[in-house]
């Protein structure tokens, strides 16, 4: 019995890590209607920077709290200077956009930071692992799970309660009458946008002490966050946590129940929720 | 990652379109970036005849990207020893990028084949690609000297005169090790490996030595390769408490289960043995003190004290500022090869039977220790050793501990 609980909580820190990338890709498809596919390459940008940083600066919370806001920094620039223009566009000039940067990014990084494998070491004082449930469990995978928690909280509290989510959930719902309504549809595209990176470079770095940090590591990630995005539903947040949690417990438990369905258990679970929910589990309408 | 597509559009109205000019201003910049790359080595002045040129195909993206860079620089360091010259010609090389793809790797294949006409094919990290490429490479009689791709059948079933391979063969490197496995770690264990055609065959090839000495295996389990999250198969491992486990994951895949194996205790209760590349130069910074006192059979080690892996080490590391790996010693060796061959023939690329006889017939000191082929299969016969993770001084390193004697693939 221990044995399937252990399990469990490795599918909830794989869940948490999945919901910390989810949320702000699903915010950003579900408000502006954009398949931002650059979002792995910041994730992997928000690995790399972290590496860099804690290299310089000894310490993994300095760069926890910065490169959230050097990958904001860049999606601000990104969605200004680029993605603007191409509102206009059909998708599919936007999402060749965003795949060309996704390919710069991947290039940029291999130059700057080399080809090799290289690792994150998890902070000291969470670099430890504790007796649970019979065995050892590294104690840097329940800070995963507190922190994405804790995130989800946050960002329910903001959107639920605050007037600034209050403008995103109108903007999600209905651009157009959003904009009737005299707010500036424009700079709160651009906001969320970079949130959503901001979020994306958190993720990489809370991610690079169990991922490792390596050229490919973005488009690995980007794939299961759109299953994610898509299983969830997409700009609900709530369906972000919930679709996280459910991939990351499916895919836990489909490689130890059925090993040889393994690389395509979330697809097979993506499918399914896709035929009896076509808008995701808490999707509003199809678009 | 840029290939240039030829699309057969023409002139409309006779006017180039902007569409065109874009693609020619690529195809321009494409080229550009292709002769600056053939050119970007240093080579000597003409001797007279035209120069061999030799195709490399290795991979210089994703995962397996360093393992490109290291067979190439391994191959530069042993060139720019002789000159880039050899038997009385001048040594040039045309580079691409097999990039894991094997569809890539036989479109690359095929033009520096047809296209490039290269004297002698090199390279091929994937074996994937190598099996993709090799009725391509024996069809148009092109000697391919492989310099990492391990698949067994390359050189068994599905061998070929005119293709050498002076890395070594899955096989080499996981067999012997499981007789030792058996009379030194434990008697029964648990195999894992990622899930694809060199995981599987590395551990098919353990048990093949160590079942027949009296082992017992517990339990097998096969995460996907490129996975992630190593947890469910951990706990999976330690459900069955085995006293020694035998691993095959290499780049990524390898750093992540070190560490995760060390996060969850697995490597404190259990002896983890893996197959060299587990915790080769390209991972093992990496991976750290988790992966402290494992134990791996390979055919060469940083630490390994021969006066040709000293000089070679040495040199390695003045001229890239890195540590070699095992994948530069290939490269290295393959080079060395391909010089001591066409100083055999005087130069002569057009005789093929003659130049691989000339291949056939090279032995010499490699940094590995004695290096030859096998006349029946075209494998290198070489030794391998067993080494231990160990700490060594500032850096951690893998020490080579005992020898288990040459060995040769059976073909």
């Amino acid at each position: 019995m221990s044995y399937y609980l252990l399990q469990a909580l490795n599918g909830c820190a794989y869940g948490m890590l999945l919901f910390l990338l989810a949320a702000g890709l699903s915010l950003i498809f579900g408000l502006m209607d954009v398949v931002n596919l650059a979002h792995g390459g910041f994730y992997m940008l928000g690995a790399y920077l972290a590496l860099s940083l804690v290299r310089w600066t000894g310490s993994f919370w300095i760069a926890l709290a910065v490169v959230p806001l050097l990958t904001a920094a860049g999606g601000f620039l990104l969605e200004w200077e680029l993605l603007r223009p191409l509102y206009r566009r059909t998708h599919l000039d936007q999402i060749l956009l965003t795949f060309g940067v996704a390919f710069v990014l991947m290039d940029l990084a291999r130059w700057l930071w080399g080809a090799d494998v290289q690792s994150l070491p998890a902070p000291p004082g969470l670099d430890r692992s504790v007796l649970l449930f019979g065995t050892l469990f590294p104690v840097y995978r329940l800070f995963v799970i507190a922190l994405g928690a804790a995130l989800g909280l946050a960002l329910w509290i903001v959107l639920g309660r605050t007037r600034l989510g209050a403008t995103v959930r109108a903007g999600v719902a209905n651009k157009e009458m959003t904009q009737a309504l005299g707010i500036d549809i424009g700079m709160v595209f651009t906001c969320v946008f970079a949130f959503g990176t901001g979020l994306a470079g958190l993720a990489g770095v809370v991610a690079a002490p169990v991922q490792g940090v390596f050229p490919g590591v973005d488009f690995e990630t980007l794939i299961v966050t759109l299953i994610v995005v898509v299983v969830g539903g997409l700009g609900t947040l709530k369906g972000s946590f919930w679709g996280s949690l459910l991939i990351g417990e499916a895919d836990t438990f489909g490689k130890i129940l059925l090993p040889q369905l393994a690389l395509v258990i979330i697809y097979l679970v993506m499918a399914t929720v896709l035929l009896l929910r076509p808008g995701g589990l808490f999707g509003g309408k199809t678009r | 990652m840029a290939t240039t597509r030829r699309g057969k559009e023409g002139t409309r109205d006779g006017r180039v379109t902007r569409r065109q000019l874009i693609r020619m201003a690529a195809a321009g910049g494409a080229a550009a970036a292709g002769a600056r790359l053939a050119g970007a080595f240093p080579v000597p002045a003409v001797l007279g005849a035209a120069p061999v040129k030799i195709g490399l195909l290795v991979s210089y993206s994703k995962v397996y990207g360093q393992l490109g860079e290291d067979i190439t620089n391994g191959m530069t360091l042993y060139f720019d020893s002789v000159k880039w010259q050899a038997g009385g010609r001048r040594l040039t090389w045309i580079r691409e990028d097999e990039e894991i793809d094997p569809q890539v790797g036989v479109r690359k294949a095929r033009k520096l084949i047809e296209a490039d006409r290269v004297d002698l094919l090199t390279g091929i990290v994937s074996t994937a690609t190598a099996y993709a490429i090799r009725d391509m490479v024996h069809n148009s009689r092109t000697i391919l000297i492989v310099s990492n791709a391990g698949g067994d059948q390359l050189t068994r079933a599905r061998k070929s005169p005119f293709i050498f391979r002076v890395s070594f063969s899955s096989w080499q490197v996981s067999y012997p090790f499981g007789k030792w496995f058996y009379e030194n770690v434990a008697r029964a264990a648990v195999l894992t490996a990622a899930n694809y055609a060199f995981g599987t065959e590395s551990i098919g090839d353990f048990k093949q030595s160590f079942v027949p000495a009296g082992g017992k295996v517990l339990g097998e389990v096969y995460p996907p390769l490129n996975n992630t999250d190593y947890a469910p198969y951990i706990a999976q491992v330690e459900k069955l408490k085995p006293e020694g486990t035998y691993n095959f994951y290499s780049g990524s895949d390898a750093v992540r289960f070190i560490q995760q194996a060390a996060q969850y205790g697995l490597t404190k209760k259990t002896q983890i043995t893996g197959a060299g590349f587990m915790v080769e130069q390209d991972v093992l910074p990496a991976e750290g003190p988790s992966a402290l006192g494992i134990y791996s059979p390979l055919h060469w080690a940083l630490t390994l004290q021969t006066p040709e892996n000293l000089a070679f080490t040495r040199a390695y590391r003045e001229r890239f500022k890195r540590d070699a790996s095992v994948f530069a010693m290939q490269g290295f060796d393959a080079a060395r090869v391909i010089v001591e061959a066409l100083t055999r023939t005087n130069g002569d690329t057009s005789n093929k039977d003659r130049l691989i006889e000339a291949i056939a017939g090279v032995k010499f000191q490699s940094p590995r220790g004695p290096f030859e082929f096998d006349p029946a299969t075209h494998n290198v016969i070489q030794t391998i050793y067993v080494r231990q993770v160990r700490q060594v001084g500032k850096t951690i390193a893998n020490v080579v501990f005992e020898n288990l004697g040459r060995v040769r693939d059976p073909g």
